[in-house]
C-alpha cells in the first residue's frame, strides 16, 4: 500500500485533535484531543521510518509514548483535582490567573 | 644659585594659617600674635634673602629652590619651583614688609570681633598664597598662587557674610577674577603648545622660536588674566564692592598686593611681549583707559573706602600703561607699584582709623574737621595724599612722572596720545585726592552727636607712620642713581627708548606740577571755600550720575553678559526638560504603552492560547511551504 496514505489519515487525526483542543471546553475531552494529537505524530514518525527503512522515526514513537503517558499521569491529576475544588472541568473557568 | 631658606618664606603663613584655622576657639585668645609673628618671620626671611641678594655679583643674585618633582610625562617635566630673583624680592619685602604692619593694625582693628582668629587665619594664608605667585618659577606655579589668592580675597571680602550685600560682593569678585583666570590658563595652554615648556626660564628661551601670532595671543590672553586679578578695564567693576571686606583686607589685598599682581604678570613676561608689539600695545592703551576710567569714578565716591579703591584701579591703571611700555617702562611700573604699595596702604589703613574712631560711618559727607580729633591719621594720610598725587621729594613724584615721561616718548600718535592720558590722570588724581582729604579733615563739621571721633590706639597708628615714612622716602630711595632701575636690569632688560626725547622729563614734571595744581586749586574752590551738603546733590550731570555708578559698567555687564547668560541658562533648562527628559520619558511611555497592547492578547482562557499556538504553527508551515515551493 502507499505509504502517503498513512500521513494522510496522521494529518486527519492531527486536524481533528486540533480543532477538538481548540473548540471544546470539557477538560477531559481537551485532553483526549491532544492526545489524539500525538498519537498522530506517533503515526507520521513510524510511516517516515517506514519510508526512509531506518528506525529513527520508531526511536522517536517510543519517546513520544512515554512521554504521553507521563503527561497523562500528572494531567489527569491536575484535572481531577481542580474538578473536586470546582466541581466543574470547564477549561474556560479555569482562569483565576487572569481574573 | 640654590637656595634653601626660599620655602620657609611660603612655609611660615601657610603654618599659621593651618594652625589657625585647624586648632578653632583654642587659639582664640593668642591667635592673632601666632599670626603676626608668623607673617614677621617670612618678613625676617625675606630681608635675610635680600641681603644675601645684595652680596652677590649683579649676574648671580636669582636664587633658586627646586622643592619636589611635580608633573613627569615623558618629556614634559615641572618642578615645583622657586625662584626669586631681582624682580620677586622687591615683590617679597612689600608683601611681606607691608603684609607684617598690617596684621599689627589689624590686631587693634579686629579687636572686638569675635571671629578675629579666623581673620588672621585668612590673612596668613593670603601671604602665602600671594608669595607663591611671585615665588613660583613657572606659570603653572604661579597659577596655583594666583588661584589662591583669589580664594583668600574672596573668603575676606566676605568675612562679615552674614550681610548678604557682603556675602554678593565676595562673589561678584570670585566671578570677575575667574574671567581673567581663563585667561591666564589659556595663555599657559598656549604656551605649552607652541613653546613645549611652561617655565619663565624655557619660554623666555623658546620664545624667539614661536611665530609673532602665537605670541600676541599668549600676550592678549595674559592681558586677559591681568585685567581680572588688577581690576583694570573691563573688568574692574569688583573693586569698588570688594570694599565690604574688612578695611585692612582692602589695604593688604585690593591696594598693596593682590591687584598688583596683574602688574607682576606683565613685567615677568616682558619676554614674550617685546616680541609682541600688538599685545604690548594692547596693555598699554587698557592702562590708559583704566587710569582715567578709575579717576573719573573716583571723583564721585562720596564713600570714602570707594573711592580710595577707585584711585587704586586708577594707579594700576599707570602701572599697566608703564608695563605696556615695553623696555623702557617696566622698572617703572614696578616702582610706582612699590611706591604705590606704600602711600595707599597707608591711606587705606588712615581710612579705617578715621571709621574706627566714627562708628563705621564711610560717607564723606558725614565727616570734616577730623584733623583736630585724629592728628596722627591726618599726618600720616596727608604724606600719603602728597606722596599719590605726585608732589616732590614724595614717591609718587618719582615714580608716576617717570611713567608720564617714558609715555610721551613711546614716539608717534601713539606716545602723544598715552603721555597726554596720563596727565590728565594726573589731574584728576589731585583733585578727587584733595576731595578726600578736604572732606574728611578739613572743613567744618558735618557729623551727628553720636559720633566721637578720637584718635586710633598705637597699635594702629604705628603702622600707619611706618607706611607714610615709605611714602616721603621711597621713591627717592628708588631713584636715587637709578637703584631700583639698575637692580631690574638683568630681569627687565631695561633699555632705555631709542625714540627721539619727545618732552625732557623737566619739562613733564613741570607739566605734571601745573595740572596737579589745577586740580587741588579747583577742589580747594568747591569743597573748602563753598559749604559741603550733607546728601549728595541729585540735581548733577548725567556725567556725574554715571560716575557715581562705576560709570555704569555694572549695567553693561548686566545687559551684555548677565541678562544673555540667564536666557542661555533658560534655554538650556528647557531643553533639558523638554527635549532630553522627553526623549527618555518618550522610550518609557513607549513600553508601557506597547506592554498595555500586548496585555490584551493575555486572556487567561487556555482555549485561545491553544489558538495562538495553532495559528502560529500553521503560520510557520504556511511560510516553510511556501518558501519552498
Amino acid at each position: 500500500m502507499n505509504p502517503a496514505n498513512y500521513l494522510y489519515v496522521s494529518a486527519l487525526l492531527f486536524t481533528i485533535g486540533a480543532i477538538g483542543v481548540v473548540v471544546r471546553r470539557n477538560a477531559i475531552v481537551v485532553f483526549m484531543c491532544v492526545e489524539l494529537m500525538l498519537n498522530a505524530c506517533n503515526l507520521a514518525f513510524v510511516t517516515f521510518a517506514r519510508i526512509n527503512g531506518n528506525l529513527d522515526g520508531q526511536v522517536v514513537a517510543f519517546f513520544t509514548m512515554v512521554v504521553a503517558a507521563c503527561e497523562v499521569v500528572v494531567g489527569l491529576a491536575i484535572i481531577v483535582t481542580i474538578y473536586r475544588s470546582r466541581r466543574s472541568a470547564s477549561v474556560d473557568d479555569a482562569s483565576l490567573l487572569k481574573r | 644659585m640654590t637656595s634653601n631658606s626660599l620655602v620657609y618664606l611660603i612655609a611660615l603663613p601657610l603654618f599659621g594659617a593651618a594652625v589657625l584655622l585647624l586648632s578653632g576657639r583654642r587659639s582664640d585668645r593668642w591667635g592673632h600674635i601666632f599670626g603676626t609673628l608668623m607673617s614677621a618671620g617670612s618678613f625676617a626671611v625675606g630681608v635675610s634673602l635680600f641681603l644675601k641678594m645684595l652680596g652677590n655679583p649683579t649676574g648671580e643674585r636669582a636664587l633658586t629652590q627646586k622643592l619636589f618633582s611635580w608633573i613627569s610625562v615623558g618629556s614634559f617635566q615641572v618642578d615645583a619651583g622657586l625662584l626669586a630673583d631681582q624682580l620677586s624680592i622687591c615683590f617679597v619685602l612689600l608683601i611681606t614688609g607691608v603684609g607684617t604692619l598690617i596684621h599689627v593694625y589689624s590686631i587693634a582693628y579686629m579687636s572686638h570681633d569675635l571671629d578675629r582668629r579666623r581673620f588672621f587665619a585668612y590673612l596668613n594664608f593670603f601671604i602665602a598664597a600671594m608669595l607663591l605667585l611671585v615665588l613660583g618659577d613657572s606659570y603653572l606655579n604661579l597659577y596655583v598662587g594666583w588661584e589662591g589668592v583669589g580664594l583668600a580675597s574672596y573668603l575676606l571680602i566676605g568675612f562679615w557674610n552674614q550681610k548678604p550685600t557682603y556675602a554678593t560682593a565676595a562673589k561678584k569678585a570670585f566671578v570677575a577674577n575667574r574671567v581673567g583666570d581663563m585667561g591666564l590658563s589659556l595663555a599657559i595652554m598656549i604656551a605649552f603648545a607652541t613653546l613645549g615648556t611652561v617655565s619663565f626660564q624655557g619660554v623666555k628661551e623658546h620664545a624667539s622660536q614661536a611665530s609673532t601670532g602665537s605670541l600676541t595671543a599668549i600676550g592678549i590672553m595674559l592681558l586677559v588674566a591681568a585685567t581680572g586679578k588688577s581690576a583694570q578695564f573691563p573688568l574692574q567693576a569688583w573693586l569698588g564692592d570688594a570694599m565690604a571686606g574688612p578695611t585692612p583686607v582692602s589695604a593688604l589685598i585690593h591696594a598693596a598686593t593682590m591687584v598688583t599682581a596683574g602688574v607682576y604678570l606683565i613685567t615677568r613676561s616682558n619676554f614674550i611681549f617685546d616680541l609682541a608689539p600688538t599685545a604690548q600695545l594692547a596693555v598699554a592703551i587698557i592702562g590708559a583707559i583704566t587710569l582715567l576710567f578709575g579717576a573719573i569714578i573716583g571723583m564721585a565716591k562720596d564713600d570714602i573706602k570707594k573711592a580710595l579703591a577707585a584711585s587704586t584701579m586708577s594707579q594700576i591703571g599707570y602701572m599697566v600703561l608703564g608695563a605696556g611700555l615695553g623696555p623702557a617702562g617696566y622698572a617703572f611700573a614696578i616702582m610706582h607699584l612699590l611706591t604705590h604699595g606704600f602711600f595707599k596702604a597707608g591711606m587705606f589703613l588712615g581710612a579705617g582709623s578715621v571709621m574706627h574712631g566714627m562708628n563705621d560711618e564711610v560717607n564723606m559727607r558725614r565727616y570734616g574737621g577730623l584733623r583736630k580729633f585724629m592728628p596722627i591719621t591726618f599726618a600720616t594720610f596727608g604724606l600719603g595724599y602728597l606722596a599719590i598725587i605726585g608732589v616732590p621729594p614724595f614717591a609718587g613724584f618719582y615714580s608716576k612722572d617717570k611713567i608720564i615721561e617714558v609715555a610721551f616718548n613711546a614716539g608717534g600718535v601713539k606716545g602723544i596720545a598715552l603721555g597726554t592720558a596720563a596727565l590728565l590722570g594726573a589731574m584728576i588724581t589731585a583733585f578727587y585726592m584733595t576731595r578726600v582729604v578736604i572732606l574728611t579733615f578739613a572743613g567744618s563739621k558735618r557729623w551727628d552727636d553720636k559720633a566721637h571721633p578720637h584718635e586710633s590706639p598705637f597699635l594702629m597708628w604705628a603702622p600707619m607712620v611706618l607706611l607714610a615714612l615709605g611714602s616721603v622716602a621711597s621713591g627717592f630711595f628708588f631713584t636715587h642713581g637709578n637703584s631700583l632701575r639698575n637692580w631690574l636690569a638683568p630681569v627687565v632688560e631695561a633699555t632705555p627708548s631709542h625714540e627721539g626725547e619727545l618732552l625732557s622729563p623737566a619739562v613733564v614734571s613741570i607739566l605734571a606740577l601745573v595740572l596737579v595744581a589745577i586740580g587741588v586749586g579747583y577742589a580747594i574752590i568747591k569743597y573748602l571755600l563753598n559749604e559741603v551738603p550733607q546728601v549728595a546733590p541729585a540735581d548733577v550731570t548725567v556725567f556725574t550720575k554715571a560716575a557715581r555708578k562705576d560709570l555704569l559698567q555694572d549695567n553693561f555687564n548686566e545687559a551684555v553678559f548677565m541678562r544673555p547668560g540667564q536666557s542661555l541658562t533658560r534655554g538650556l533648562q528647557v531643553a533639558d526638560t523638554k527635549l532630553i527628559d522627553g526623549a527618555v520619558h518618550g522610550i518609557a511611555r513607549l513600553a508601557i504603552g506597547s506592554g498595555n497592547l500586548l496585555r490584551k492578547t493575555q486572556t487567561g482562557f487556555v482555549r485561545s492560547y491553544a489558538m495562538w499556538i495553532l495559528a502560529g504553527a500553521i503560520a510557520l508551515v504556511a511560510t516553510i511551504w511556501v518558501v519552498t515551493l
